[in-house]
């Protein structure tokens, strides 16, 4: 079965593959040249020009799957000898113009961009285009397209431009990390740097969890992941990866949505503080709203505090589908809970860098949260377990008036309408991913079922409510 | 004394919550929560005997249905009272 959406994203995960085949045998060092070698062997490209240009980047490739630029704190980073340098400029008319009559898009354009050559054929005035698009929705033949880069595109708070080397680049003091130009990049030019190297060091240096135990925290949204195998087989092949064992992220949602609905009862107007990219983008582009934020760490860092409190010497890893959750770790308040946070590709390329094929085992357990902290992997699902711990609180005279922003566009407008004071609602659940934690950069796959396989995968929790699953907590 | 109760997701669907609700109902009901620290731990290692209970680190495994006996035999007993 298909593990992987993209090619792109199969490419990364063999190099993340291979680097780490080589860590645990502490043979890294030795090895690192050969590494694209390994990957693009032969002298016939399958991917661009020729395979010294494959190895080049794929060089630039092994040096982000081992921490990548460290004098760049951005956890996402350009790979500039990848950048394809794509076509861009807005719209622009094609070939495939037949020079009609008609001029729809003529008529149209209301700054009178379009003008026509001695064939009819259309043309467009880069000094008075808007890029408003109106001339592509009328063309009968499709001949107007918009050329703008997939990254471009895809990054909705524009933290993407082009450097004067044509190159894309990321301007970091708008950037979020949330990976979605990461995911769409087609060269995959654009990649979230891995700390898998630490994790495989802290497992090594625990001797089979003797020295330390080490911990798996994982997200929710693991349920629609790994769909080729079962998700108890999933715990197992974390067991057999040498942790400890694994642990909810869910639980840590239970103890968020405990304490953020008592706190929004309290304050009366809230945003969520789960989504590290939504958080980052308020600090960043809206700083009068961050009084607003919750005051609640993240599930990961909710649940990860809890065991290092009962367990200080313990090491937490948070496994999830998040590039921002890489940044979160990094922040003052979180660093002393979560170890290292690394992203479900790179979970698969740990499994077969230790040729670890989990459809093999026996199926573990995963079992502590409630059908409300599990249901926090898409988007709403915060809202609704907000509203629970309202009602479980017996806060029923406070009327919730939630606001599910899915995907950070809708954020943006969200944001934009309280910063003004007109937005209708109390609570604002941010989720910088369209769909929530199931359309995360670092997901395996992004499906249509996605949704469906976190519904049911919470209705199985054990516990039914959240003052269930936390009471074991206090 | 220190009794530990494994909450890990194996020990969970085996009733830990059970047998640390019933803990808490037998350490009020005996008024020794002052000579008692009841606390939780994700995974001792031990699954397949859950559900795990630690009493000052000597191993006992419990089921929901025999805490009252387990209480009586290794904990009430080994206190001073």
């Amino acid at each position: 079965m298909r593990k992987f959406d993209t090619k792109v994203q199969h490419l990364k995960y063999k190099v993340l593959r291979e680097v780490a085949r080589l860590a645990w045998k502490d043979e890294l060092l030795e090895n690192i040249l050969e590494i694209p070698k390994t990957i693009v062997p032969g002298n016939t490209p399958t991917m661009r020009c020729c395979v010294y240009k494959e190895r080049a980047i794929l060089t630039d490739r092994v040096k982000i799957a081992m921490g990548g630029d460290a004098s760049n704190p951005n956890i996402i980073e350009v790979i500039e000898t990848a950048c394809d340098e794509c076509p861009m400029g807005g719209y622009d008319v094609t070939n495939s113009c037949r020079g009609c009559l008609a001029h729809r898009c003529e008529d149209v354009c209301k700054r009178g961009a379009l003008y026509f050559d001695h064939n009819h054929v259309a043309h467009i005035d880069k000094s008075k285009c808007i890029d408003c698009g109106a001339c592509a929705k009328v063309c009968p033949y499709g001949a107007i397209v918009n050329r703008k880069r997939p990254c471009e595109n895809a990054c909705k708070i524009k933290a993407i431009y082009m450097k004067e080397n044509k190159a894309a680049a990321i301007d970091n003091n708008k950037c979020i990390q949330c990976g979605a130009c990461v995911y769409q990049c087609p060269f995959g030019a654009i990649t979230d740097k891995s700390y898998i190297l630490d994790v495989i060091d802290i497992i090594k240096k625990s001797d089979n969890n003797k020295n330390y135990k080490v911990y798996a925290v994982v997200a929710p949204s693991i349920s629609s992941q790994f769909t080729y195998a079962k998700l108890g087989q999933v715990i197992s092949g974390l067991k057999a990866l040498g942790f400890h064992t694994v642990v909810e992220a869910a639980l840590g949602a239970d103890m968020v949505a405990d304490a953020e609905s008592r706190e929004l009862a309290e304050k009366g107007f809230l945003t969520s503080s789960c989504c590290p990219a939504f958080v980052s983008y308020i600090e960043k582009s809206f700083p009068d709203l961050v009084p607003f934020v919750s005051h609640n760490l993240s599930p990961m860092a909710t649940i990860a505090k809890y065991l290092k409190d009962k367990d200080a010497s313990c090491k937490v890893v948070f496994i999830g589908p998040c590039t921002a959750k890489k940044a979160e770790v990094q922040k003052e308040s979180v660093k002393p809970y979560v170890d290292i946070a690394m992203t479900f590709e790179e979970l698969q390329a740990l499994f077969d860098s230790k040729d670890l094929d989990i459809t093999t085992l026996p199926e573990g357990y995963l079992d502590n949260a409630s059908y409300f902290g599990r249901i926090f992997a898409r988007c709403g699902g915060l809202s609704d377990a907000v509203a629970q711990g309202l009602k479980e609180h017996g806060e029923e005279d406070f009327v919730l008036k939630a606001i599910s922003c899915d995907g950070i566009e809708e954020c943006k407008k969200a944001l934009m309408r309280k910063n003004k004071n007109v937005l209708d609602a109390n609570f604002i659940e941010g989720m910088a991913c369209v769909g929530g934690c199931i359309g995360g950069a670092g997901c395996l796959t992004h499906g249509e079922k996605n949704k469906a396989e976190v519904d049911k995968y919470g209705r199985e929790a054990l516990e039914k409510t959240i003052t269930d699953a936390i009471s074991l907590l206090k | 004394m220190k009794i530990t109760v494994c909450i890990g997701s194996s020990c969970h669907i085996k009733g830990s919550r059970q047998v640390v609700e019933e803990l808490q109902r037998l350490i009020s009901e005996n008024n020794v929560g002052d000579k008692v620290e009841l606390s939780g731990t994700f995974c001792m290692g031990r699954c397949q005997e859950g559900v795990c209970v630690t009493v000052e680190d000597k191993f006992y495994s419990v089921k929901p249905e025999t805490v009252k006996e387990f209480f009586e035999q290794n904990v009430l007993s080994g206190l001073d009272l």
